[in-house]
């Protein structure tokens, strides 16, 4: 999953520094792959270069520096794009379409347009795979079976994300 | 004929104070195969009944090659659905004391085709479907992948320009469901048939040309056919 959109995602609902990035991606996301440090401020550098962030504050302390991160108008327009656009349907999209439902939570925009146009671009491709089914001979019929029992698996998982869009609001909101 | 076979315009339509209907608009175009899909209590079989004269909307409209369906006498409503369309429904759609070949003849007989005449066109429909070998067995004797293929030879035999289908593999596993499908979408095509699909099931909804999704009682994708 891109982190870097997971990251202004997160910003989005107010400036941070890079450790409470972390720990709050590990927390809603990572699936018990938490993010090393270096990759998190790789990520913000990047961000920062891209003018997607800014450095909001800086406080001196004993240590380093400790940067504190918001996102730009910049970095919202690319967020809100990510967020709109459906993914490639391919099977195992479960970690990308979470974050994308949460992030769109989170930040108060409405889950159910992301749902439905992901839905669209499963069916589209669903019905290019049943439309080669026609043609092919067996053993392509039983590739396309496999694509197609995957895409209608996370289908049935959006829909039913879709019936437990509030229940998943308020409890990110807690 | 100019514009879309069908049309709902803002259905809507009450069970007591059940809202199964709040506004259902959707267009289908003549030998269009669309799908609704949604939740269960979203209104999709509700909206294929109102599309197809089985029920009277509250409100809103319905037409059928630019008449309105809703506005028609109950003998009207009869007499359209036995001309114009057929229906595959989940199960329980054949009559249990007619064989096969009775059943899939029934429409025909009904519109006045003398039996020998009907039950000739049934046989060749039930070859077309791959299940001639049971046109003298009861319903009661089909196992439920036969049994649909009996109830599709029966919906398509009079030539309808509308077929309804709700949910007609929801009790067949996915070899019959797919069977059952492709035989539709297929006799549909070459017929110039449309289609309205009513499915909770991705894969059988990949079959039609496009799908229409429903949410509390509405369409959430655009009306329009494209």
């Amino acid at each position: 999953m891109a982190v870097s959109h997971a990251l202004l995602g997160l910003l989005e609902a107010g400036p941070r520094h890079g450790y409470e990035l972390k720990r709050e991606y590990d927390e809603r996301f990572a699936g018990g792959r938490p993010l090393a440090f270096g990759q998190v401020y790789a990520t913000l550098a990047r961000l920062l270069r891209n003018g997607l962030v800014e450095v909001d504050a800086v406080e001196a302390g004993a240590g380093p520096e400790r940067k504190r991160y918001a996102i730009t108008d910049l970095g919202v327009t690319d967020l809100d794009k990510w967020l709109g656009r459906p993914e490639p349907p391919e099977p195992h999209l479960q970690t990308v379409l979470f974050a994308k439902v949460a992030l769109a939570l989170l930040s108060g925009r409405p889950a159910t347009a992301f749902l439905d146009v992901q839905r669209a671009a499963h069916l589209r491709r669903m019905r290019e795979l049943t439309a080669l089914k026609a043609k092919g001979d067996l053993a392509a019929k039983l590739v396309a079976d496999y694509a197609l029992f995957h895409l209608e698996a996370d289908l049935r998982w959006l829909e039913l994300t879709a019936a437990r869009l509030e229940e998943l609001a308020a409890e990110l909101s807690r | 004929m100019n514009g879309p076979l069908l049309i709902g315009r803002d259905v809507r339509r009450s069970f007591g104070s059940t809202v199964a209907l709040d506004g259902a608009s959707v267009e289908i175009d003549a030998g269009e195969i669309v799908a609704i899909m949604g939740p269960s209590g979203s209104g999709k079989s509700t909206l294929l009944h109102c599309l197809a004269g089985i029920l009277r909307p509250d409100g809103g409209e319905a037409h059928y090659r630019g008449k309105r369906v809703d506005l028609l006498s109950e003998s009207e409503r009869s007499r359209l659905r036995r001309d114009e369309f057929g229906f595959v429904f989940q199960f329980g759609q054949l009559v249990p004391e007619l064989s096969a070949l009775e059943n899939v003849s029934l429409p025909l007989r009904l519109g006045g085709m003398r039996r020998r005449d009907a039950e000739g066109w049934a046989y060749e429909w039930l070859e077309r479907l791959e299940v001639a070998a049971l046109a003298a067995k009861q319903p009661g004797e089909l196992s439920g992948g036969e049994g649909q293929r009996v109830a599709v030879a029966r919906a398509l035999i009079g030539g309808p320009r509308v077929v309804f289908a709700d949910e007609p593999t929801g009790a067949l596993d996915s070899l019959n469901g797919e069977r059952v499908m492709t035989l539709l979408v297929d006799a549909a095509h070459s017929g110039g048939t449309s289609v309205v699909l009513v499915t909770h099931e991705p894969r059988v909804a990949a079959y039609a040309d496009r799908e229409v999704v429903m949410r509390d009682g509405r369409v959430v994708t655009p009306v329009l056919a494209s």
